[in-house]
């Protein structure tokens, strides 16, 4: 029974890193009906600058409280992914917008590759993985024979309080009316004075604050490489199909369905599975219900 | 009256021409080892390159995972060399290899063209990458084949007289399909399916035939790669693979065979070039990885079309489909019909 | 023997109706004509015989066969064909080939023929740029053969549709408002077009059009749709004189 129990927990724990990064997807999917597949890679470079960051300010400043550093590396990442995020969709995207649609994927893809072998390149990055230095006490508590770590809670803590904080955003703010305004009809929204440029910008921005959330949260419990992106975005995509890709509640349980996966895969079956779980049950959904658990079908005229 | 000849049997004529050469150059040592390769993966890019082309460029299809029927044809290929075959007769029965490993990836292909009946766009695209991951991962995960440490043992079979007749025999193939019923079919897909169809194309079996056509010269491709390298592992084969293929297609131009064939030259020559360029500047080899994303990207921003658009070069045109052909036949025609009643 | 006949026609686009109970009887050789305002359903009427949609109700009989739930391309292989309101032609491919698709269920070889270069492929391949040659010269548009379709001009192109559907040998032959963006000139020589290749060609045709000319001049019978129901039928005299159907179209100029 604990060990159920445990695995749960360990579910959300995983899961929680997917819901944010796949919120990423869903959101650019939901005002520009693309996918961003260079959205993973803009986790891993978050997780360079968690890294990064971290790494500096302990080194220049003696006797900081980790706390406070945990704090400012999260908002640190947040700026610097969020930039490049825009960068991206200004210099490569928005070009884009009226090509044929075949084009903005295999450049998203592009981006994507670009990212990571640039990051390989880079020698004060390079391929080696990275710790990133602690900065949440470990503690392991036992509760009724299951161990719960600090670290575990402040995930999936944090990782709630931005989902519904997002919730928030776009259910109650002109930008998030904005947004969705967009997703259902884009021509309509700049006849009421909203310059679609800005939103799908702040959309991107957004979507990549966020990841950088999970890629701090995700730096605070394992290793980081440049080419974790392709593994832990490709999940977090899959999470997003899963939901229904464009519909932001279904981002959330997609993340942790497929936690869910990774976590129970290897207790049936041998653990080097995952991977062909995963891609299969993507594979699945797109033939028989490319829509998703909460997405909206599309129909086509003649 | 020498020129008809000529523009009829011109191209044959010299391609049998430089057959030898493939044979003695590089046995006497005028092809070094080095140009040897790059020649040879000249050719496997290019088989690649069309293979990709036939779905992406002339049918206007998202393929984005291809490397997974090269990855197919080069374990069926390797695997018939090493386990199957004795030992002595692997040069004589290459060929049957080959042929092994590009059934084998057609039949994935079949995999393939199903759900693309149904999902078109990025949701197919998804699939193709998706069907990629997964191959990477089934095979990882047999560990009678290697698993992801991989596969070797093969001989070096691929010799650049073999990759030079199998890149003719490709061609040759890929351009009697493309100029045809069925490659026009394909190129209706791509206009406007609906009316494809309205017009008596059975979509279906356009798209089944391409599929497995295409990845039928994938798996080619790889078991020429995988005879070449002597070892194949599963992380050969992902999306990076794909990647490279996708940056052929588009440079070369979509729906252009031409086009393959100088996307696939110049963007091997450019790789291979890099390589002693970066060594001569002193920067390290990681920095060439850059570069085909940067060119995809590049590309499509800047020139989607490629180098050759949709335009074709004229020796790979079939005469019959040549516009004088086209031309004297209407001629023909026109003076050849009785005064017939037109339409008013 | 009748060469289509529709009995309880009726589609709904999820709760939307576009299409009831429509019925018509088609005998070899007639010129029918449907009209009615915009979103009537016409459009939907010809999707459905061809098999762009499923009717969720009724049967579609092709002399003798069945056509419910056929692929589309087996239905234009029995012998139905069809153009479109926004002319649908292969913009980026020849006069020629746009054509030449049209003979894919008559191409005669195999795939296997095809790349190898058969006989039979050389054989068959000669007849259909024959056949092609031929009907182009019909339609004055072989000296253009080489043409890339979206460089024709607009005229051009709706004749080049017609001789694409024409490509299939077609029994019947639906035209979605052949005359649209014409100028009066222009629907003359259109009327006198669908005549001659009623005559030429053995077709029955099937005609949606908003032009009342076209519609008064050349059709035997007209069906009236409103809103996806038919609310009259009958000649071009009782049509014009029919009060539901000046209602219907209220503002509209019927002229003979």
């Amino acid at each position: 029974m604990e060990f159920y129990v445990q695995q749960v927990l360990n579910a959300l724990q995983v899961g929680s890193v997917y819901a944010l990064i796949a919120l990423g997807y869903t959101m650019v999917y939901g005002i520009l009906t693309m996918i961003n597949f260079a959205h993973g890679d803009i986790f891993m470079v978050s997780t360079y600058l968690a890294f990064f960051f971290s790494t500096m300010i302990l080194g220049l400043v003696a006797g900081l409280n980790p706390i406070f550093v945990f704090v400012l590396t999260l908002l640190v990442a947040m700026f610097g992914t969020a930039l490049l995020a825009v960068v991206i969709e200004r210099l490569a995207y928005k070009p884009l917008r009226t090509a044929p649609r075949i084009s903005a994927v295999i450049t998203a893809l592009g981006i994507g590759l670009f990212l990571e072998n640039f990051m390989v390149a880079f020698k004060p990055v390079g391929p080696a993985p990275r710790f990133l230095p602690a900065l949440i006490p470990a503690v392991n508590y036992d509760i009724g024979g299951v161990t719960v770590s600090t670290i575990q809670i402040v995930i999936i803590v944090v990782s709630a309080l931005v989902m519904i904080l997002l919730d928030i955003i776009v259910r109650r703010t002109m930008t998030g009316m904005a947004m969705r305004a967009i997703s259902w009809d884009k021509s309509v929204v700049p006849l009421m004075g909203i310059s679609v440029d800005r939103i799908i910008s702040m959309t991107f921005a957004l979507g990549a604050s966020i990841a950088a959330v999970g890629g701090t949260l995700y730096g605070m419990a394992y290793t980081i490489d440049p080419y974790m992106g392709i593994r832990i975005g490709w999940w977090a995509f899959i999470s997003a199909v899963v939901g229904g890709i464009g519909n932001i509640r279904g981002a959330m349980i997609g993340g942790f369905i497929l936690g869910f996966v990774e976590i129970f895969t290897p207790v049936f079956l041998p653990s080097t599975y995952r991977d062909f779980v995963a891609f299969s049950l993507l594979l699945v959904l797109l033939i028989f219900r490319p829509t998703g658990i909460l997405g909206r079908p599309m129909a086509q005229k003649v | 009256m020498k020129s008809e000849f000529w523009k009829r049997w011109g191209v044959l004529v010299t391609l049998v021409l430089i057959f030898p050469l493939t044979i003695l150059l590089p046995k006497f040592g005028v092809i070094n080892p080095y140009i040897d390769l790059v020649l040879k993966y000249i050719g496997i890019n290019i088989i690649l390159t069309i293979s990709l082309n036939l779905v992406n460029g002339y049918m206007g299809e998202f393929s984005v995972g291809h490397a997974g029927f090269m990855a197919i044809g080069a374990y069926a290929a390797s695997l018939l060399t090493v386990w199957v075959f004795p030992r002595g007769l692997g040069a004589f029965l290459f060929p049957v290899a080959l042929l092994a490993g590009g059934i084998a990836a057609g039949i994935a292909g079949l995999g393939i063209a199903i759900p693309s009946f149904r999902t078109r766009g990025d949701y197919l695209a998804i699939v193709t990458l998706a069907f990629n991951m997964i191959i990477k991962s089934v095979l990882e995960n047999i560990e009678a084949i290697g698993g992801p440490r991989g596969f070797m043992g093969m001989e070096k079979l691929t010799s650049l007289w073999w990759v030079y007749l199998v890149v003719i025999l490709m061609v040759f193939l890929a351009r009697n399909y493309v100029f045809s019923n069925f490659g026009r079919g394909v190129l209706s897909i791509r206009e406007d399916e609906i009316a494809s169809g309205l017009v008596s194309v059975n979509t279906r079996q356009v798209k089944v035939l391409t599929f497995v056509f295409s990845a039928f010269l994938a798996g080619i491709a790889g078991g020429l790669f995988a005879h070449e390298l002597q070892f194949i592992n599963p992380r050969s084969f992902t999306i990076l693979k794909s990647t490279d293929m996708l940056v052929m297609v588009y440079l070369g131009g979509i729906g252009s065979l031409g086009g393959s064939i100088l996307g696939a030259t110049v963007f091997t020559v450019v790789i291979e070039g890099l390589r002693s360029v970066l060594q001569q500047i002193g920067i390290s080899q990681e920095w060439r990885l850059v570069v085909a994303p940067l060119m995809l990207i590049l590309l499509m921003i800047y020139r989607p079309s490629g180098i050759m658009g949709l335009r074709e070069f004229r020796f790979l045109i079939p005469h019959r489909e040549r516009p004088e052909a086209l031309a004297e036949q209407r001629e023909q025609m026109r003076a050849g019909r009785a005064a017939k009643e037109v339409l008013p | 023997m009748t060469l289509l006949h529709i009995q309880h026609l009726t589609h709904y686009f999820g709760g939307l109706r576009a299409v009831q109970d429509f019925n018509l009887e088609l005998q070899p050789g007639e010129l029918v004509a449907l009209i009615g305002p915009n979103g009537a359903g016409k459009t939907t009427v010809f999707n459905l015989i061809t098999g762009v949609y499923r009717p969720t109700e009724g049967d579609i009989v092709f002399q003798g066969h069945s056509l419910v739930g056929l692929p589309t391309h087996k239905i234009i292989s029995l012998g139905v064909a069809r153009t479109f309101q926004n002319v649908r032609l292969f913009k980026e491919l020849s006069v020629l080939d746009n054509v030449r698709i049209a003979h894919y269920t008559r191409a005669g070889y195999s795939p296997l023929d095809a790349l190898l270069r058969l006989p039979n492929f050389l054989k068959q391949e000669e007849r259909v740029r024959r056949e092609t040659f031929d009907l182009l010269n019909i339609f004055g548009l072989d000296t253009a053969a080489e043409t890339t379709a979206k460089n024709l001009p607009y005229g051009q192109q709706r004749r080049l549709e017609i001789a694409r559907a024409l490509a299939t040998r077609p029994s019947l032959l639906l035209l979605d408002e052949p005359a649209a963006g014409m100028n009066p000139a222009e629907v003359e020589q259109l009327m006198e077009t669908i005549l001659w290749i009623r005559r030429e060609f053995n077709l029955t045709i099937l005609l949606i059009e908003h032009q009342m000319r076209v519609v008064m001049g050349i059709a035997e019978r007209i069906k009236v749709l409103d809103f996806g129901e038919t609310i009259a039928e009958g000649t071009p005299r009782e049509i014009q004189n029919n009060p539901r159907v000046i209602e219907a179209y209220l503002g509209e100029e019927v002229a003979v």
